[in-house]
């Protein structure tokens, strides 16, 4: 995990300061986890303006509750599992005839990755193709919803496993089985897909 | 001691976040130096996990912040008018 420059902050001061009326640092307080809630949020609503809102909400109920808020937990990951609660409580008030659990119990046996005898680096800034965001965005959303929270949390948001772990609520070593789980599902559904990606053309722009 | 691919598969994701015990990691480095099977899903798991972390990939909606933000000015002068 990189070192954002947001770890150098002092966030226990930012908060005592807003607690005692600063309100306005709160906006600088939140601003470098609103992705983070928000791709928690879609995580679990599946389409964006119920992310939106359950993010909202999420950011309004933590500045509320802000004056509970104990050290011994990371600001990052209290503002996920207050989040994460949101979005749970909606969905079960959705859901009341519908009563599928959403965190399912752990499939019993491994998943196997797509077998490849040699793999071609794909390059980051393929990302810059709509074609190859798509891609990696559908992989990720078509995840089993156990996994795809744990992976966004560990591998998008770059939490390690103690904090994912602390946020879902779930035990270091569901978080790292869960973890594998998801990246061999990506490979074993993506490392195919991009073998058949066709190179970049060179463009030639006129006006390049 | 030689361990079969299907038992390296299930070290790959402990092994890219360095986690593994020195030993396993050995035997796992052993095996991957000589099968180029489990080296390309290595790689091609390494390479999908460097790709979904790309900030481009997911991005918040439009106008996002600037809604957020607003709403919580709205809320904070709520809160002064208590």
């Amino acid at each position: 995990m990189t070192v954002s420059p947001f770890e150098a902050r002092d966030e226990s001061k930012m908060i005592a300061s807003i607690v005692a009326g600063n309100t306005d640092l709160y906006h600088e307080l939140i601003r470098p986890y609103e992705r983070s809630v928000f791709m928690m949020a879609l995580s679990y609503m599946k389409n964006e303006a119920d992310a939106e809102d359950v993010a909202q909400e999420a950011f309004l109920k933590a500045f509320r509750n802000l004056a509970d808020f104990r050290a011994e937990a990371k600001f990052s990951t209290w503002l996920i599992s207050i989040a994460l609660n949101e979005a749970r409580g909606r969905l079960r008030r959705r859901s009341t005839a519908r009563t599928q659990s959403l965190d399912v119990p752990e499939e019993q046996g491994g998943v196997s990755p797509a077998l490849l005898r040699d793999w071609r680096e794909i390059p980051s800034e393929s990302v810059e193709r709509l074609e190859v965001r798509h891609m990696l965005q559908r992989a990720v959303g078509t995840l089993p919803d156990i996994y795809r929270n744990v992976f966004l949390l560990r591998d998008v948001e770059g939490l390690n496993g103690a904090e994912a772990a602390q946020a879902l609520g779930i035990t270091i070593a569901n978080v790292k089985v869960r973890l594998h789980r998801a990246r061999t599902l990506l490979q074993k559904d993506l490392a195919p897909r991009f073998k058949r990606l066709e190179p970049q053309k060179k463009r030639w722009l006129p006006w390049s | 001691m030689v361990i079969a691919c299907k038992h390296v598969w299930d070290y790959l994701s402990e092994y890219i976040d360095g986690t593994l015990s020195v030993e396993t990691r050995e035997l796992v480095q052993r095996h991957l130096d000589h099968c180029g099977i489990c080296s390309a899903i290595l790689d091609s798991t390494r390479n999908i996990i460097i790709l979904t972390a790309d900030e481009r990939v997911f991005e918040l909606p439009v106008g996002f912040s600037e809604r957020l933000h607003a709403k919580l000015d709205l809320e904070f002068a709520r809160a002064q008018d208590r």
